[in-house]
């Protein structure tokens, strides 16, 4: 998800995979057996739960009964799509460290104001979803515009994902695409749709640890090969000719020429890490489901701090791959990986072998990883793919039940029969899904198009619930016109650009931004565009009295007590942990 | 099949004994009959070998402390 607003060079894999010739895998019955007992486990797991997801509360929220650690764990999870490993270390093959931003600076901060500041709110005033909050704080209109934004987005991006992976399987495995989109597909829609959102969340938990242990060896043996930090190091230099802008994190974003990657430090520090990273961490559904579900409220301030450190490591399995890659490719090691290009030129020269950017993870695989270990590590990108699409579909489910069915279409239904539209509605969205993977197949210039939806959403809702969290003032119809006024101009920044590219310069206030700077500059935009919409329409209309802003508002709001417990155990002595490793880490690759 | 739950860790215990003894027992067997796979770089470091026992350490770690009946979720 996340992926879809950063890595946009990414968006163009599947037409131009596709035209790859031969597999760079093949798996032997020791990798299709480690395969196969993954998916035994994920189908086991959906029929145990299945006994404990009869209630509402228990299929939408997993009967908020998950420790802190699960919470956290699974929070991350959700966001650790194969897509966005392979894009990832793709992006850092193409522009170093640069592209670490979007694990550091793009989340951390955002991980942490959520545990601390407003995890209390959400989970305070019992919200079963982020539309749910809006419907309690701005009214049903507002609430209408998000879900049905939210549950569109959701099931588009499932789609186009699905088939992203099945393009990706099909490339590095050789594994027919239908093949691929309907077994994945039908294994996330059994284990959700039986055991609801506890299903997801133990299947994450299961597929993180996966993650882990099939991508970490990559980096490991790659640093053994390229003789250390050091002589990894010396080996970009070396085939970078002298060019160290691909180390260093801050240095050389004083201008967009300056750095490979052409973008500015005002774009990543307030676009990226203000922006999109609060959009995304603080009001995307599909992560904040997995800190509601926490048992109580200290566990769901903790979960987001437990999953920053987590997202902190993130990078040594999916940056430094591309890193190493840098490194290990020739002349500086002979023999070693091939120079990779972008999307554009392996689509312009098919049929002479050349591999992208992207495929710089699979390759790497295929470089250490022998029988047994290649499916350990096919199998985490297939359970990065697949918790990935369980978070869609079991978020769209929520939203869809609760936010669109029960206030518009049935108001009177009992929870059971709202838990039955819910399982419906998990196998009538992978249906969709499905059918829109299909669609992008057919029509690839649509991918664009569905995976901007989830940029062009973000910033508005991030200003319509800020405000609404911390401003007693703003009114209903503020919200509403916000979140929906800002929308449309988000949406038309998008065209605007993508009609006439040459107005890139002007969004992003430079001639030498690169359209990874539109995505930042574009959530800027847009998030002021709906905060000065937001204030003036609640200067002018009339306010809710304070009294009804209790659980939804600061200042209105008594957060209850908890009890005491030693200060190793509270979630500001570990987020302060946090801020100083995340400060360190900065200062280090500076 | 309800009465006594099932941690998650359980669930991870189990997956990570099962692949840790097929790669780890792959492992012993291309040291023993020196058949590496071509194309692999680093075989002389036996990655299948000590990975796997590894993940046989942790699986095996996780099925002890989390086994139905001992631990709560």
């Amino acid at each position: 998800m996340f992926l879809s607003i950063t890595a946009s060079a990414f968006s163009t894999l599947p037409g131009s995979l596709a035209l790859a010739a031969e597999p760079l895998a093949r798996l032997r019955g020791l990798d299709i057996a480690v395969i196969a007992i993954y998916f035994a486990m994920v189908l086991w797991i959906g029929f145990y739960l299945k006994g404990r997801s009869n209630t509402g509360e228990e299929f939408f929220l997993a009967g908020r009964e998950m420790t802190a650690w699960i919470a956290g764990l699974s929070f991350v999870s959700a966001n650790l799509g194969s897509l966005e490993l392979m894009g990832w270390a793709g992006s850092a093959y193409q522009y170093g460290i640069l592209a670490t931003h979007w694990y550091w600076v793009g989340a951390i901060p955002a991980m942490l104001f959520l545990g601390l500041v407003m995890m209390p709110f959400y989970y305070v005033c019992k919200t079963h979803s982020v539309p749910g909050y809006l419907d309690l704080r701005y009214g049903g209109k507002a609430r209408t515009v998000a879900a049905l934004s939210f549950a569109t987005e959701m099931i588009l991006m499932s789609g186009v994902n699905m088939f992203a992976m099945a393009v990706v399987m099909k490339v590095v495995l050789g594994w027919n695409i239908t093949f691929s989109i309907f077994v994945s597909s039908i294994a996330v829609a059994i284990y959700v749709g039986l055991g609801g959102l506890r299903s997801a969340i133990f299947n994450e938990v299961l597929q993180f640890v996966l993650i882990w242990g099939g991508a970490l060896l990559v980096p490991i043996l790659g640093l053994v090969q390229a003789g250390g930090w050091h002589g990894m190091v010396e080996k970009i230099l070396f085939n970078m000719h002298g060019n160290d802008s691909y180390l260093h994190l801050w240095r050389d974003t004083g201008s967009f020429s300056a750095n490979p990657m052409g973008v500015q430090w005002t774009g990543i520090l307030f676009g990226l890490g203000f922006v999109i990273s609060f959009g995304y961490w603080t009001t995307d559904f599909l992560v904040v489901q997995r800190v509601l579900a926490a048992h109580n409220l200290r566990a769901a301030r903790m979960a987001p701090i437990i999953g920053s450190f987590f997202k902190m490591a993130v990078p040594f399995i999916v940056i430094l791959p591309g890193l190493l890659g840098l490194a290990l490719r020739t002349p500086a090691v002979a023999g070693g990986i091939p120079h990779l290009v972008g999307e554009d030129v392996v689509a312009a020269h098919a049929g002479m072998g050349l591999h992208s950017y992207n495929e710089i993870l699979p390759l790497m695989m295929v470089r250490y990883l022998g029988p047994g270990l290649l499916g350990l590590g096919i199998t985490a990108l297939i359970a990065g793919f697949m918790s990935g699409m369980a978070g869609n579909v079991s978020a769209f489910s929520t939203v869809w039940t609760y936010d669109i069915y029960r206030p518009l279409i049935n108001k009177k239904g009992s929870d059971s029969h709202y838990v039955l539209v819910g399982r419906l509605s998990i196998f009538i969205g992978v249906l969709i899904s499905i059918g829109a993977a299909y669609l992008v197949m057919r029509a690839h210039g649509i991918m664009d198009y569905v995976q901007a939806l989830f940029s062009i959403f973000i910033a508005p809702l991030l200003a319509v619930i800020l405000f609404g969290m911390f401003w007693k003032r703003a009114t209903g119809l503020a919200g509403f016109l916000g979140l929906l006024t800002g929308i449309i101009f988000s949406a038309g920044l998008f065209m605007w650009v993508k009609l006439n590219p040459a107005e890139l310069a002007r969004v992003a206030l430079s001639p030498d931004a690169k359209p990874m700077a539109e995505n930042v500059f574009r959530a800027l935009w847009a998030f002021l565009f709906s905060a000065i919409v937001v204030m003036v329409v609640s200067l002018l209309s009339r306010p809710r009295p304070v009294e009804e802003l209790g659980g939804l508002v600061y200042g209105a709001t008594k957060l209850p007590e908890e009890e005491w417990v030693p200060f190793y155990k509270r979630e500001w002595f570990w987020a302060c942990v946090v801020v100083a490793i995340f400060a360190a880490l900065n200062i280090l690759f500076w | 099949m309800h009465g006594s739950r099932i941690a998650i860790w359980f669930f991870v215990g189990v997956l990570l004994a099962v692949y840790g003894g097929m790669i780890m027992g792959y492992g012993v067997y291309e040291w023993v009959s020196g058949s590496y796979p071509p194309g692999v770089q680093l075989t002389n470091l036996h990655t299948p070998v000590w990975w796997g026992g590894l993940l046989e350490v942790l699986g095996i770690f996780y099925l002890m402390k989390f086994r139905p009946g001992k631990a709560e979720k």
